[in-house]
């Protein structure tokens, strides 16, 4: 038993040096930072608690923080109706199904960057097809990029959710004479909520760190009424050069995410249990 | 740090002493040398007419104009600069401030032609009384003005605007051609722009922006809401065009190239591009509301990356950089504005009156110098922009004075 206790132990160390390595190192690191005064070069002073009272003074990290939730909010929201409605629409085998499964799934092999220097490019008044002119729609044009490039990966883990319902399911349902509507909710929807619980659990951390699709796009404008809560931590470290304020802040939207994140999963177990 | 550097150096010296001949900092050593996107042709030429008399090899790279400063921060982070490295001029107090270029106040002070390189620019570069930096390159704000479209809309153009107010009448008149033709452009969403751009008429005023330490500002003066106040006008009457409201820098060039724009403030380095595009176009001092003229002396200051071993042979370059040859041959020859201000006047200027015109303003011109700069006025996060916004298109006294509060917070935050 202890001999096969040692081998399993063997097999998770490569993985664990990684993950300690490139996630806890690093993480600490942030953390011991975020105490500091943190120069580019030459060596760093202890000046606890400043980058954590520092947070409560930054106007700007207000209004970063509250577009960043409404964000969140939309993005949710639509990213997962768009998604679920793509997922139905290609779950059964059909003739001519694969075709749109692919269709939908493609912008994913997009890169991010790219795809948002494609919407930069397409909405631009100096060389774009689309009329848009002055301010702009700047939300909704990072809106739309974000469901045009997310909504098919979504879409395709909503689908293994969805095919792994057993058929007999619908079939007992049918027999006893259910409505579409009450199979979707009474079956569909119950069964699915580990696979539902963690597209929103993505859904929700990734907008919350949303910054390349901005960065590119809006540059946070017009007036910084698209300034995301990370293009703020890009600011402080590369702008400001204060790494330590960067840590800082980083380090509390951290804990807010796990505590977010434990939360969903929390509610999960509890109604799947 | 600075003793270890010190250290490195001396070592350095000492090898390369062995090495080769008595002192010799022309060894055959590769130099990389960084620079923005925007400055890169000039950074290549001097580096190819200094790599052709020298036995060091001076190799450019460049990076994409926004994304550079923090390139050069994580290369600081990690400790790998490279050996030389430009940066946007007003960000030269935050990188000297910061460390991220060696001292060099020793060699500079021995260099015989010191009191003649742009002393604003040397100020720039400078921090609690140490040299860091050296101009790399100059570039003014000036009035661009399209010969054209004056000599259609019934003006001289030989005759550019003496005043801002006359600047605004020539451009209502060029507006009054109409078409696709407007009076005026500007960069209404670049903090930047506004800075290089609207500063000059302020200080030809008379006034100031900023006090000698940046650590105070006066966007709140009468001056300032003069320069807004005649620009919002322009702006709405459609005199300006509507382009102007979103403009973020990159398509700045752009539409002054398009050859629909009467007359516009911006960089004396677009002459030449614009004029690439067919567009004739004339060159003038930026003048104040009623008279007086000034410019923003930007451009690109260059220092020895603080990481580097190879100070001795970097500094080589550097000091090659202020020389006649490099200053006339380099920079004159491709029409650029020499830093020298003793070679204002050279073989090549004195075949294009605009270019006298142009070199005359570096001693007129100010570089505003505040270790905060990039945060509080380029970063479109920063404090300026929405100060600008609301200058432009909201409530010009509010926006005005809570951006001045803002801007001093901003200027002293440690």
């Amino acid at each position: 038993m202890r001999r096969r206790a040692v081998t399993g132990a063997l097999y998770a160390t490569p993985a664990a040096i990684l993950v300690a390595l490139f996630f806890v190192v690093p993480l600490l690191l942030v953390a011991w930072m975020s105490l500091h005064r943190w120069p580019l070069l030459g060596s760093p002073k202890l000046n606890l608690p400043a980058n954590y009272s520092a947070i409560a003074d930054n106007a700007l990290l207000g209004s970063a923080a509250w577009f960043t939730v409404r964000y969140t909010v939309i993005i949710t929201v639509l990213l997962f109706v768009v998604a679920f409605g793509l997922a139905l629409l290609v779950q059964n085998r059909r003739r001519g199904v694969g075709f749109f499964r692919t269709a939908f799934f493609l912008p994913v092999a997009v890169g991010f960057a790219s795809a948002s220097l494609l919407f930069l490019g397409l909405l631009s008044e100096e060389v774009g097809p689309l009329p848009f002119s002055g301010d702009g729609p700047a939300l909704g044009s990072v809106v739309l990029l974000v469901l045009w490039r997310f909504a098919g990966f979504n879409m395709l883990i909503l689908l293994t959710g969805l095919q792994a319902i057993p058929v007999d399911v619908y079939e007992a349902a049918r027999i006893d004479g259910a409505t579409r509507l009450q199979m979707f909710l009474r079956i569909t929807v119950p069964l699915m909520r580990p696979t539902i619980a963690l597209v929103l659990t993505m859904m929700v951390t990734g907008s919350l760190l949303a910054f390349d699709q901005f960065w590119i796009l809006t540059r946070g404008g017009p007036d910084n009424s698209t300034t995301s809560l990370v293009m703020v931590i890009y600011r402080e470290a590369f702008v400001r050069l204060d790494l330590g304020s960067a840590a800082g802040i980083s380090v509390v939207l951290l804990v807010l995410l796990a505590v977010l994140s434990s939360l969903q999963f929390a509610f999960l177990r509890r109604r799947s249990a | 740090m600075k003793a270890m550097l010190a250290a490195v150096v001396l070592v350095l010296a000492t090898a390369a002493c062995g090495a080769e001949k008595q002192g010799s900092a022309d060894d055959g050593t590769t130099l990389t040398l960084w620079t923005r996107a925007a400055t890169e042709s000039v950074s290549k030429a001097y580096a190819d007419a200094y790599n052709a008399g020298h036995r060091n090899k001076i190799e450019v790279t460049a990076y994409p104009n926004e994304e550079y400063p923090a390139k050069l921060a994580s290369a600081a982070g990690v400790k790998s600069l490279p050996d030389l490295f430009a940066a946007d001029v007003v960000f030269a107090p935050q990188y000297a401030a910061q460390g991220l270029w060696a001292d060099i106040s020793e060699q500079f002070s021995a260099l015989p032609v010191k009191d003649s390189v742009a002393p604003s620019h040397v100020r720039a570069g400078t921090w609690e009384g140490r040299n860091y930096a050296l101009p790399h390159t100059i570039d003014l704000s000036v009035m661009l003005y399209n010969k054209d479209l004056y000599t259609k809309a019934g003006l001289d153009p030989e005759k550019p605007p003496r005043t801002l107010q006359e600047f605004a009448e020539h451009a209502r008149k060029i507006d009054k051609i109409g078409g696709d033709v407007h009076g005026t452009y500007f960069g209404g969403n670049c903090g930047g722009c506004v800075e290089f751009t609207l500063w000059p008429s302020v200080w030809a005023a008379g006034g100031d922006v900023l006090d000698a330490d940046g650590r105070s500002a006066r966007i709140d003066s009468p001056e300032m809401a003069q320069v807004f106040a005649l620009y919002r006008d322009l702006y709405d009457e459609g005199v300006a065009s509507p382009g102007s409201k979103g403009e973020q820098g990159p398509t700045w060039l752009g539409a002054l190239q398009g050859g629909k724009v009467g007359i516009a403030p911006g960089p004396s380095v677009w002459l030449d591009a614009i004029e690439a595009k067919g567009v004739k176009t004339g060159l003038a001092p930026i003048p104040g509301i009623t008279g007086g003229e000034s410019t923003f002396v930007g451009g690109d200051a260059v220092g020895i990356g603080a990481t580097s071993g190879k100070a001795q042979q970097a500094w080589d370059f550097l000091a090659w950089t202020t020389s006649e040859e490099a200053q006339v041959e380099v920079i004159a020859q491709r029409k650029g504005v020499p830093f020298r201000t003793d070679l204002a006047a050279n073989r090549y200027s004195s075949a294009d009156p605009r270019l006298v015109t142009a070199n005359g303003l570096v001693a007129k011109g100010k570089t505003p110098y505040a270790r905060n700069f990039n945060a509080t006025f380029n970063d479109p996060q920063g404090p300026w922009l929405t100060a600008v916004r609301g200058a432009l298109f909201g409530n010009p006294t509010s926006a005005l004075m809570a951006g001045n509060d803002a801007i001093n917070q901003s200027l002293r935050k440690e």
